[in-house]
């Protein structure tokens, strides 16, 4: 059952990171990238997950914490550079 | 059983994902393209980690609970970010499609110049300052 489920799984991430990286080209405003880029964290995140239940590793979950903290803390310098000229005041 | 669970989580998880990435993609506006990953990924990713959690819960030696550390981070993040990003774009002024009705504006201002003129002509004929002042903070 998992044998079928997850390679299902692991092609509709993967689509949906394609979809992110075409609208992080395309993007209109810069705005739409950063909003592109943060939603490919996510799906990084989710991917790795698939693939530590796909292997059965539990090696992933550091990094996709790490991923998480990464994509939060960049998502809201770039927002407040947008916001205020400057990250830290 | 558990089997069915786990793929349960994993399939829905991931068609939600997928959902969030296709608005994404695919919306015409900045503010309804915030609507869709927002909402739709922290559901997906969150019933992926719970299926990776129940799954190495169950086959690998003892409780696994990394994946509920991971979730709490995205379920408390997700809005803050959001919300980051729709106040830069309003700082930026990003258009929305919907556009302001003209006709309501010029009414609106066809009222607000009615209201002054009235206002000036309490101003002219009142000698009471006071009142004269809460009509102009009124207008």
């Amino acid at each position: 059952m998992l044998a079928i489920v997850i390679p299902i799984a692991l092609t509709l991430v993967a689509a949906a990171v394609a979809m992110c990286f075409w609208r992080l080209l395309k993007g209109p405003t810069v705005l739409d990238r950063i909003l592109a880029l943060d939603t490919l964290y996510v799906n990084a995140i989710a991917l790795l997950v698939l693939l530590g239940i796909h292997i059965s590793s539990t090696l992933f979950f550091e990094a996709a914490l790490l991923i998480a903290l990464m994509g939060f803390i960049g998502t809201v310098a770039l927002c407040k550079y947008l916001m205020r000229g400057d990250i830290i005041e | 059983m558990l089997d069915y669970l786990i793929s349960f989580l994993i399939l829905t998880g991931a068609i939600f994902t997928f959902i969030g990435s296709l608005g994404l993609a695919r919306l015409q506006d900045f503010y309804t393209r915030l609507h869709g990953p927002t909402k739709a990924t922290t559901l997906g990713v969150g019933c992926l980690l719970i299926a990776s959690s129940v799954y190495f819960s169950a086959y690998a030696a003892g409780l696994s609970l990394h994946e509920i550390l991971i979730t709490i981070f995205l379920f408390i993040t997700a809005p803050v970010s959001a919300h980051m990003l729709a106040k830069a774009a309003l700082h930026v002024e990003l258009r929305s499609l919907v556009e302001i009705p003209e006709e309501k504006v010029i009414e609106d201002d066809a009222k607000k110049s009615e209201v002054t003129e009235v206002a000036e002509q309490a101003d002219i004929k009142e000698v009471n300052p006071p009142s004269a002042e809460k009509v102009k903070t009124d207008a």
